[in-house]
């Protein structure tokens, strides 16, 4: 319970509710507890001895308990749940922050739709526990101890019966539990086969049409299906001897009281209010006690999300900011590596760069090339220090990134990523995205220059059309150049496009690096491209192979000195 | 602890205790919030309906169900005989003081209680057979029915939707006919049960407590029941909201980064996890009150008996054994109250579930055999489209007018803009999709009128995207055909140039490959995806080359068993490779679903139009223009390049 317990501290400013749900609790507890005891005195005492305003007193008591118990009751569910809300939402809030300030590294470890997951599913598991920690689990064990407490009290010899009936009850439970957690591990695991050959089937439907093979998708599913099916059932009908068995136990205990009992009414030494009030008390044990060991096993349920909440809290963001790190930076846009190596584990991982240098100046526009991991977008990546090298620096004007404001060196680097995400809002918004203060001639300047604007007048609400899913269709290529738009809005001294025009048809890119020539001003553009079209006119040509230059230069010298550059030039033409 | 047991533990069945004077544990609002939080309930379009088509399938289970009622109904009079037994032996044997005779009803009790724990057990043990066996059944039939749909019906659901059909939705409809309908079956005949017996035993007794009981759960059920359901409401919409945000900020964190906005991020977060807080609050806090106030009616309730009671049998009315039994009667009279009220919920989502399913299942195959369908055996391999118009939404023509014929063994490559209608072309030669008007024909013979499985196993295709299965190598390339025998899946993969790379791999052909083919190269995966063609045989070939590049030495590969491929077979190709333009004997220049140029790449360029334009724009980037690369091209230089993407697309 570590992992639950580390999180506890959430419940901190709650402290006071989180004190006094429970305490309401007992109160409840108590006047539940006062109930089979008054039973027993209407019975024993008034009935035996005749004495009707006993009777009509203890019922009015009776009725005063139950409300004083309400009280109790109603006032933990309202503290319980403002500490279980409280401490969820504060528990949500943090982890978000957290995610926010972690950097590429720690979001690549931790995927983004496992944290997904954390942020939502995980951080309710963890609520419901607190409130069923501060309700139901103290309830179980209440109860059961003072039911024990008061049957004990209502008769003692009766209460030997105990001795046997407990360590019945938890036999079969802890032997149940034993005996079921094996065979729902076994459930999960084929539903999770019967789940892949769907997954697969949905995935590759082309091919399975295309290879005619449905009947043989048939028959993988219906074999996943009959096994899942097997074990369902198997793991329901051992689970089917559970109530049966405690029940008859409880059951079991209650004849052999009211045996026991009647012998001793017989001998004058017990009366039938007691029998009748001792039943009650064993009842509310015995199923305190299940009710405790079925809470237990949900106790491990939500340790499995405290320890997924607990592993994100616990990840270092692998860049910050420096004391003393430059807060104003307004560079001309020179960029150099210097020796650059880098690898995006640990230090002995085979570096994704080795010893890479090369200098962009101001203005010019360098085209990075090399084929599917060469290394393109880690190089890219460690100009606005989304990555820290592990040897040599990168430096914009001459200053190490390192010793740069994060913020205030991305407000100077801007980058069109490889996978151009837009978040819901209109096309506007999306553009604006870096600038929200920006007015509508310069998000409509940056979209000509990006060539959006003409696709985006083209649908009815222009730059107000919605994007997403109750939005309009945006195909790659016009995501891309949005992506590319709002990149352009930041007016940055460096910018970097990562592949970003993969889905642009080639006319349109030609198009779009045409203007981005044009509008440059001394901007200093880089280009990583899987086209060679795309390179052609650049300044300077890296052609990266296995996290090395291998090649540097305009085309015309490359095509002269460099074979590996002739030879992806080549592979895409005609021998 | 795995999900199901404790889900299913949290809704076992109870057996009424014989003495329950508080609620055990956490009562009826004890799993509660958990269940609530989560699903919030829904409603069905047609209950009747569905339950009418839920029955089709549970009848093949007759006997278990036949059984099951009369075990519930056995076991709930069972159960009323429990506390009646009781009142007799405090009345009749414990006050007198008749051992002999309490030995006798101990016994029977004893017998009582045995043979309902029996029934119980053997009624949850059947019907959770029979569950399992009719929701196996269900989901063989939705599973089998998908296969018939054709690829409209995959485009316009999100697969995460059809997977939840399949499990979370079916699931419901088990955990609903193994327990819930017992449970419901039970609550009215001991609700029923109950009240007949207090009225046998007591009627007076009974008329008190009926009136008090009953009246104030149902008050109660309903008052909060009514709150709760406005905030539960009100807290999914804001459950909602938040999850929307938290997906789509985590989802574009990269770019959330690259901007600098994580404050701008975090102010939204706060304020839609505050309105989340509020509501979560409100709807918790009113359903939580269901559990005490469910508790204070009972304690009122034991208090009224208990008083009532006592007042009667002193005034000769009632008797002490009465009172005993009344007290639990009373309990089990509340109880299926607030059961019935809670199980109609989750009845109620289980049966929208299977509305979602039957909806599945009655989606109609869009694309079927036709009535006289003809087989197909080898073809030639003559391909023709005669005045082919197609939409793939109402209104959105995608081809319109298309003809083109392919001879037998011609390569035709298809080359246009993103968007132009080059894959549709593809989609309807291999009835992907059925066309609106006009004819496709393979040998003189349209299409329509060939069977659909005869007409898809003549037809090869290598799509750009490999998929693989989860299995290994071998049988990854066996899926082209199946009854291939090893040898003939390694020749194949020895003619797509991919024997030498799998037998690098650590077990060879018997390597395992992962859901997602993390472990090969995209290059690799195309050559896997060529050998699987290769093996299958066909008459006819589609490609779509890659448009990626991946490294040169598997790019040669590719190009090289590709070619061995397309040697004899007519081929279509959605053309990336300049190589491939320039040796196919067709070229057909799509744009905007029309074919607007066609020709030889000689002729095309001769023309000097959309072709001749879109071949041009290459080399704008390299201002050499496309005089200057013919004539490098003449003069034995390396040509002028065309990138990978005179035809981009997908």
């Amino acid at each position: 319970m570590s992992a639950t317990r580390r999180l506890a501290r959430f419940l901190k400013p709650y402290r006071h509710w989180a004190v006094l749900a429970p305490l309401l609790m007992m109160l409840e507890v108590a006047m539940d507890l006062m109930q089979p005891r008054m039973v027993q005195r209407i019975v024993d005492q008034g009935l035996a001895r005749g004495d009707m305003p006993l009777v009509l007193h203890t019922a009015l008591l009776m009725v005063g308990f139950a409300a004083i118990g309400a009280v109790g009751g109603t006032g933990c569910t309202v503290f319980s749940v403002l500490a279980a809300q409280g401490f969820g939402a504060d528990l949500r809030s943090a982890l978000f922050a957290k995610v926010q300030s972690l950097s590429f590294g720690n979001l690549d470890r931790l995927e983004t739709g496992r944290l997904i997951t954390r942020l939502t599913n995980d951080v309710t598991q963890v609520q419901e526990l607190v409130m069923m920690m501060l309700r139901i689990m103290v309830r179980a064990p209440l109860l059961m101890v003072g039911s024990l407490v008061m049957a004990i009290f209502t008769s003692p010899t009766l209460a030997l019966l105990f001795v046997v009936l407990i360590p019945l009850v938890l036999a079969v439970v802890i032997w149940l539990i034993n005996k079921s957690h094996p065979l729902f591990s076994e459930v999960q695991r084929r539903l999770d086969a019967l789940n892949t050959v769907m997954q697969e089937n949905l995935a590759g439907v082309r091919v399975v049409k295309a290879f005619v093979r449905e009947a043989h998708e048939i028959g993988r599913f219906r074999k996943a299906n009959e096994q899942l099916m097997q074990q369902n059932i198997t793991a329901a009908q051992v689970l089917a001897l559970n109530m049966p068995l405690v029940m008859l136990i409880l059951n079991s205990g209650v004849v052999a009281a009211l045996w026991l009992g009647g012998v001793q009414v017989k001998a004058g030494s017990l009366q039938v209010g007691q029998i009748i009030a001792f039943t009650n008390y064993l009842t509310q044990t015995l199923f305190s006690i299940m009710m405790v060991s079925m809470l237990t096993m949900r106790l491990s349920r939500s340790e499995a999300s405290a320890e997924r909440i607990q592993e994100v809290f616990d990840s270092q963001p692998e860049v910050v900011n420096r004391p003393g790190a430059l807060a104003e930076f307004a560079p001309r846009g020179r960029v150099a590596f210097e020796n650059v190596t880098f690898s995006y584990n640990g230090a002995d991982a085979e570096p994704v760069l080795k010893n890479v240098s090369f200098v962009a100046e101001p203005g010019q526009t360098v085209a990075i090339l090399g084929s599917t991991g060469a290394g393109k977008s880690s190089l890219v990546h460690l100009i606005p220090r989304f990555y820290d090298v592990k040897e040599g620096r990168v430096t914009v004007d001459g200053i190490d990134v390192r010793d740069i404001d994060e913020t205030a060196l991305r407000r100077q680097i801007s980058i069109a990523l490889q996978e151009s995400v837009l978040f819901s809002g209109t096309i506007r918004d999306n553009i604006r995205y870096g600038r929200p203060d920006a007015g509508d001639e310069e998000v409509i300047a940056a979209a000509k220059l990006a060539q959006a604007h003409d696709f985006i007048m083209s649908f009815p609400d222009g730059y107000d059309s919605m994007v997403g899913q109750r939005g309009v269709n945006l195909s790659g290529g016009q995501k891309q150049r949005i992506a590319i738009a709002r990149a352009l809005l930041m007016n940055p001294s460096v910018l970097i496009l990562d592949d970003s025009t993969s889905s642009v048809d080639v006319e349109t890119e030609a198009r779009l690096q045409e203007a981005l020539a044009a509008a440059r001003r001394g901007r200093t553009n880089l280009i990583v491209a899987q086209r060679i079209s795309t390179v052609l006119s650049a300044d300077q040509i890296l052609v990266l192979d296995n996290g090395q230059i291998v090649a540097q230069g305009p085309h015309a010298r490359l095509m002269e000195t460099s074979p590996i550059y002739r030879e992806i030039y080549e592979s895409q033409m005609e021998r | 602890m795995p999900a199901p047991m404790s889900r299913s533990s949290e809704r076992t069945p109870i057996v009424p205790p014989p003495f329950m004077m508080g609620r055990p544990g956490g009562g009826p609002g004890g799993g509660g919030p958990g269940a609530h939080f989560m699903r919030p309930v829904e409603h069905a379009k047609n209950p009747a309906g569905t339950l009418a088509r839920l029955w089709g399938y549970l009848r093949r289970q007759r006997l278990a169900l036949i059984f099951t009622a009369l075990a519930v109904a056995a076991t709930t009079g069972l159960q009323l005989a429990g506390p009646y037994l009781l009142g007799v032996a405090i009345d009749r044997y414990i006050l007198p003081g008749d051992l002999a005779g309490l030995v006798r009803l101990c016994a029977l009790m004893l017998a009582v209680y045995a043979l309902t724990s029996l029934l119980t057990w053997l009624q949850t043990y059947i019907m959770a057979a029979a569950a399992q066996r009719t929701v196996a059944a269900i989901r063989n039939d939705l599973f089998e029915h998908e296969q018939t749909l054709a690829l409209r019906f995959f485009d316009q659901h999100a697969h995460g939707d059809l997977m939840s059909r399949l499990t979370n939705d079916v699931e419901n409809i088990s955990m609903v006919l193994a327990q819930s309908v017992t449970q419901l079956v039970s609550a009215v005949l001991s609700l029923a049960g109950t009240a007949a017996v207090m009225l046998f035993l007591n009627w007076r007794l009974a008329l008190v407590t009926m009136l008090t009981v009953p009246f104030m759960m149902l008050f109660l059920t309903r008052w909060v029941g009514g709150r709760t359901r406005a905030g539960f409401r009100q807290q999914q919409k804001a459950l909602g909201k938040l999850n929307g945000i938290i997906e789509e900020t985590i989802t574009g964190q990269r770019v959330v980064k690259a901007y600098g906005r994580e404050q701008a991020v975090m102010a939204e977060f706060d304020f839609a996890n505050r309105e989340l807080r509020r509501a979560g609050t409100q709807a918790q806090i009113f359903s939580g009150f269901i559990g005490p106030l469910m508790n204070f009616v009972n304690n009122l309730g034991l208090a009224i008996v208990a008083g009532a009671g006592g007042w009667m049998a002193l005034a000769g009315l009632a008797t002490v054994g009465t009172i005993a039994a009344f007290i639990n009667y009373a309990r089990q009279f509340g109880r299926p109250l607030n059961e019935i009220a809670n199980l109609y919920n989750t009845i109620q989502s289980a049966i929208a579930g299977a509305e979602r399913v039957f909806e599945t299942i009655d989606e109609p195959a869009e694309v079927t055999d036709a009535a006289d369908a003809r087989p197909l055996a080898a073809v030639r391999g003559e391909v023709v489209f005669e005045d082919v118009c197609f939409e793939y939404e109402p209104g959105v023509p995608v081809l319109k007018h298309v003809s083109l014929r392919a001879e037998p063994g011609q390569v035709v490559a298809l080359v246009g803009p993103t968007g132009a209608g080059k894959t549709t072309i593809v989609n309807l030669l291999t009835r992907f999709y059925d066309i609106q008007s006009g004819r496709i024909c393979i040998d003189g013979q349209d299409i329509r009128q060939i069977k659909l499985a005869d007409l898809r196993r003549q037809l090869g295709i290598v799509l750009q995207d490999t998929f693989l299965f989860t299995g290994t190598v071998m049988e990854n390339i066996r899926y082209g055909r199946l009854d291939a025998t090893d040898e003939e899946v390694i020749a194949a993969a020895r003619l797509a140039n991919a024997d030498p790379f799998i037998r690098r791999l650590p077990h060879g052909y018997q390597t395992e490959l992962s859901e997602r083919a993390g472990n090969l190269s995209q290059g690799q995966r195309q050559l896997l995806a060529i050998a699987r063609a290769i093996l299958a045989d066909p008459g006819i070939l589609v490609l779509d080359e890659a448009t990626s590049s991946v490294d040169t030495r598997t790019e040669k590969h590719i190009q090289e068993a590709m070619l061995r491929l397309m040697k004899g077979r007519t081929s279509f190709v959605i053309a990336h490779r300049l190589s491939t333009i320039r040796n196919a004997d067709q070229i057909l220049v799509i744009n905007h679903g029309e074919i607007i140029e066609r020709g030889t790449h000689e002729t095309l360029l001769a023309q000097r139009g959309f072709y001749y334009h879109l071949y041009q724009s290459q080399f704008r980037a390299d201002g050499r223009g496309l005089a200057a690369a013919e004539e490098d091209r003449k003069a034995g230089h390396p040509p002028a390049p065309i990138p990978v993407g005179i035809a981009v697309g997908r």
